[in-house]
């Protein structure tokens, strides 16, 4: 009865299932994609490490990437020591 | 020379085998040469569907073990001379055939027919693989569910990395009804999730069972609403132009009165 009288009036009060399950396939999604294969991986940290070393020097042995992950969102984390800052031309 | 089409899902029971019921005998209703192949074997299911369950002596295994000639296990369909079925075997399961048995199959079937459609069973293992394996372009059936549209992003990634190339989509099930209160994915957040081009769309509809039920395709009954559907994809297929349809006036009260009045809708 309750759900009857939320569906009449204002509808957002109540997320309509189709909402739920937008955002339930957004994540699964992610998710279900982000199972990089090793091979993935060593590719985006080589591309990355081109880019940076145009900006800084970096110890490439210590450089970490990783995915990581909760319930609501998916980050790229990137630990990259930095040895010296080149220097820019400035603009 | 024809083209091999794989109708393949991920997950089970969304309509892959209606799907090449309907679309095949769509086709061979146009005049082409149309080869349909059960590949889920051990499962056989496009038979009964298609009514030519009784006219089975030989079946796919049969042929790709060289225990009889293609042509023997071919069953032409009763109302089209250019439709054929090459049934699945049912007493074995799917490791009694291999990718590379299947490659073969199809270079032979597509010789001499315009369409050579796979029906795949559930599933990533080597049904999938079979079925794919001879496949030069891939339909990929879902529903407007989490489950099924999940499973058919894992099937996209997978032709993908073979050698498939742009799959197209098939939504089938769609409940206009649901998705206007809001209570059912929308074609356009189901092909916004899966990043692939729609083929077409299909209405849950209960004279898809009617259909069934008698081993009549539902394309073969002109007051259908799905059955408009599959016509509309297959002519697509055909490289036609066809806009989508409208699902809106589906088995409502007024078609019923237009239908009455023997006006066509659709
Ligand atoms: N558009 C539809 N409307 C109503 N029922 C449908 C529709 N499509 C499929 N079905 C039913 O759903 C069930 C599963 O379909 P099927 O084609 O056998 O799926 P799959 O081959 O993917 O396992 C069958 O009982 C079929 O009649
Ligand atoms: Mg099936």
């Amino acid at each position: 009865m309750l759900e009857l009288l939320q569906r009449i009036f204002g509808r957002d009060s109540l997320k309509s299932s189709k909402n739920v399950a937008q955002e339930r396939l957004r994540l699964v999604l992610m998710h279900d994609r982000l199972d990089l294969s090793p091979q993935v991986l060593e590719e985006l940290r080589a591309d990355l490490m081109n880019v940076i070393k145009d900006y800084m020097v970096i110890d490439e042995k210590m450089m970490e990437i990783n995915l990581e992950q909760d319930k609501k969102c998916v980050a790229l984390v990137a630990n990259i020591p930095v040895v010296r800052m080149k220097r820019l031309p400035s603009h | 020379m024809g083209e091999v089409y794989v109708i393949t899902s991920g997950k089970g029971g969304v309509g892959k085998t209606t799907t090449t019921a309907n679309i095949g005998t769509s086709l061979a209703m146009q005049g082409y040469r149309v080869v349909l192949v059960d590949a889920d074997i051990g499962l056989r299911n496009l038979d009964v569907v298609l009514g030519l369950e009784n006219r089975i002596v030989y079946d796919l295994v049969d042929v790709a073990h060289g225990r009889c000639r293609l042509r023997q296990a071919l069953i032409r369909d009763r109302r089209f001379e250019n439709l054929y079925l090459l049934p699945a075997a049912q007493t074995k399961d799917k490791t009694a055939v291999n990718p590379e048995q299947m490659k073969e199959l199809c270079a032979e079937l597509k010789k001499e027919s315009d369409y050579v459609i796979m029906d795949c069973p559930a599933g990533i293992e080597q049904g999938f693989r079979n079925a794919t394996a001879g496949a030069e372009k891939a339909i990929v059936v879902t529903t407007p569910e989490v489950a099924a549209v999940r499973d058919a992003d894992r099937i996209i990634g997978l032709l993908e990395a073979s050698e498939i190339r742009d799959p197209v989509l098939v939504l089938n099930r769609i409940r206009t009804k649901m998705v206007k209160t809001g209570d059912m994915l929308d074609v356009e957040d189901v092909i916004e999730h899966l990043a692939i081009d729609l083929l077409g769309i299909v209405p849950d509809d209960e004279s898809i069972i009617i259909s069934t039920n008698r081993g009549e395709p539902a394309v073969l009954n002109s007051d259908s609403k799905a059955g408009q559907a599959y016509r509309n994809i297959s002519r697509r297929i055909a490289g036609e132009e066809v806009p989508l349809m409208n699902l809106e006036d589906g088995g409502g009260f007024m078609n019923r009165v237009r239908r009455l009045l023997g006006l066509r809708t659709g």
